[in-house]
């Protein structure tokens, strides 16, 4: 138990090291590009990371994830237009390209929406809880889709990121590390949430919500702010990949996002919080490396999952780091 | 008027085939227990290998038959090695492996046919039109695909209401340990009754193939309208994905056909279009969203349990 914990902590260590002197090196290499793809898979981690909140630790299999990523990037994209534009939005509000307004709406309205789908589909569960998490993820998809007005099925491109004071988010640096100070934000974030009373009532309602209920705990409460946090992390992702990438498409909130966000998690491992970080940097250049040897890259990935699902339970971070620290 | 009966038998077609590939699936989930993602790529192998064959052979029907053999040959090959193994396993391993096979049928499609549609035409003695009432052609396609879909689900009907293997099936899903006790084998059962569910869903594909594009991906819209229709008719109830497949399937041609007139009475012309549409997408998960805060097992759960 001991030794399987010091693994863990030097595991997270090591990989908050790598991540921290990434640029430098990348930079003295002459190797810029790793910056920006990067800069993607600590944003990815993000969304992961919340996703694992909602999946490892509360046992809520949503496949509808991307929808609040999608959202983050949306506000960010729809304000980018109507402030490049000087039209106002709805004839009321100004756009604005301010990171410090549109960023905390992202996360604010990516919040609330989780909150309402929350509320409707956490009257389910089991299987009934992953369908409709993935339906009414599809429905905000097709309302993107069918959105002429930012642009529909193309999407809407973004001229430049959002501005911030002192920090200049074009530097594709300064931009890493901010990335990279969000990701350790909710990090922490998440960890304190899931060691506090809240975090025992969430994980406690995964294991037996009945019990939960029996000694006098409103559980479905808990489990839907707990929606709505993992809803706000992946809008916090959202804002950023728009940033990251100056495009905002329907296909951020497509199924396919949500099922690789899913398999992120679990090739990282569930329940534990570093694990989807891994689980992200792994996918991610996995994809990086195959999509360079052939386009046909998918048809390898498919298989590969099926393997890792059937053979190696508790994800490469329960591999690296022994079973121990999951859950405590 | 005319043009509401003609929309109400659009609906009915596209619930036909909602009905095809929500009945395979939701005995999967109703009877494994198990949640498959991957059902659609059955739909997409029918649709491909029914047009592929059909352009081949110049036949429409050794198309249909081609692609009911594919359909339900892949779906007992995936059981076996894949699916199998899953049955006792958590729903997220479940969703994480089908998701796998999704990519890697996606991509194999890819691979096979390449990234062009496939366009499949209707066969001759099947083309044209007739004149349901006066001033109402209708494509006899569209008829015929009525047609077998109410055939097979009497088919079904009489299946698990009539023999042995329909009794033995229910007992299965009703209890495994016994079931198998009595000497039924139930491995066997499951085998078959998952190459059912995808035969369906190849019937599905190819018969939708000439009246949408066949192309890598294309397993996926229909699978999520599927797994609406199931959530609305409650898992695992035939007769819930009867109700829940015509429900979606008039809820949403209906709601695309009369919205955007709808809403040219309230908004101008352009933009009306462009919220209809919107909206008009998003009707059926409001009429799920709906059934779940009124009846949150769909309309008919299957299991009390």
């Amino acid at each position: 138990m001991m030794r399987s914990i010091t693994r863990a902590s030097a595991i997270t260590v090591a990989g908050g090291l790598f991540f921290a002197v990434l640029p430098l090196v990348a930079t003295s290499f002459g190797e810029e590009y790793f910056i920006s793809l990067f800069s993607r898979i600590l944003i990815y981690a993000i969304a992961a990371v919340s996703l694992d909140l909602l999946i490892g630790y509360g046992g809520m299999i949503s496949l509808g994830h991307a929808a609040y990523v999608g959202l983050g990037a949306y506000v960010v994209g729809i304000l980018y237009q109507h402030s490049y534009e000087g039209q106002p939005l709805f004839g009321l509000l100004p756009g604005s390209e301010n990171a410090l307004v549109v960023w905390p709406l992202a996360v604010l309205i990516a919040a609330v929406f989780a909150l309402v789908i929350g509320s409707l589909c956490l009257r389910t569960s089991g299987m009934h809880f992953i369908m409709i998490t993935l339906a009414f993820a599809q429905m905000l998809y097709y309302f993107f889709v069918g959105l002429e007005q930012y642009g529909g099925d193309d999407g809407l491109s973004i001229f430049s990121r959002n501005q911030m004071p002192v920090l200049d988010l074009n530097s594709d640096i300064q931009f890493y590390y901010l990335c990279l100070f969000f990701l350790v934000i909710y990090l922490i974030f998440v960890h304190r949430l899931v060691h506090s009373r809240f975090g025992l009532v969430i994980r406690g309602a995964n294991s037996n919500n009945r019990r939960i209920q029996a000694i006098g705990i409103h559980s479905y409460r808990y489990r839907l702010v707990c929606f709505a946090i993992a809803g706000a992390g992946g809008g916090l992702a959202g804002a950023l990949l728009a940033n990251q990438t100056e495009f905002v498409s329907p296909g951020l909130l497509n199924w396919t996002l949500s099922g690789e966000l899913m398999v992120m998690v679990l090739l990282g491992g569930l329940g534990s919080l570093f694990g989807p970080v891994l689980g992200a940097t792994i996918f991610l250049l996995l994809e990086e490396v195959l999509a360079m040897y052939t386009e046909h890259w998918m048809v390898y990935l498919g298989p590969f999952l099926v393997i890792v699902v059937i053979f190696a339970k508790h994800g490469l971070f329960g591999l690296l780091a022994g079973r121990g620290d999951r859950n405590e | 008027m005319l043009l509401a009966i003609e929309q109400i038998l659009n609906g009915l077609q596209l619930g036909i085939t909602l009905f095809l590939m929500s009945a395979g699936l939701t005995l999967v989930f109703g009877i494994m227990q198990v949640i498959n993602l991957a059902h659609g790529s059955f739909y997409m192998i029918g649709a491909f290998v029914g047009a592929t064959v059909t352009a081949r052979s110049g036949s429409f029907l050794l198309g249909v038959l081609a692609a009911l053999v594919a359909a339900a040959g892949t779906g007992m090959i995936v059981e076996v090695i894949v699916l199998r193994r899953l049955y006792r396993r958590e729903h997220l391993d479940q969703v994480l492996a089908t998701f796998g096979l999704i990519l890697f049928f996606n991509e194999l499609t890819r691979i096979i046919w390449g990234r062009q549609p496939l366009m499949m035409d209707v066969p001759a003695w099947l083309g044209g039109s007739i004149e349901l009432l006066p001033g109402l052609p209708y494509p006899v396609y569209r008829l015929a695909v009525i047609v077998v879909g109410i055939a097979v689900a009497l088919g079904l009907w009489l299946l698990f209401a009539r023999t042995r293997l329909g009794m033995q099936i229910r007992a299965g899903a009703s209890n495994r340990e016994m079931t198998a006790a009595l000497g039924v084998n139930i491995r066997l059962i499951y085998t078959l009754v998952f190459g059912l569910g995808t035969l369906l869903a190849g019937l599905a594909g190819v018969m939708a193939g000439p009246i949408l594009a066949v192309e890598s991906g294309m397993g996926e819209s229909i699978l999520i309208l599927t797994f609406v229709v199931i959530v609305i008719g409650g898992i695992g109830s035939v007769r819930g994905a009867v109700v829940g497949a015509l429900l979606v399937g008039m809820v949403d041609t209906l709601g695309r056909a009369f919205l955007p007139i709808l809403f040219r009475l309230f908004f101008s012309s352009a933009s009306a279009d462009s919220i209809a549409a919107s909206v008009a997408s998003m009707a059926i998960y409001i009429l799920m969203a709906a059934i779940l805060v009124w009846r949150p097992r769909g309309l008919f759960p299957a299991h009390s349990s």
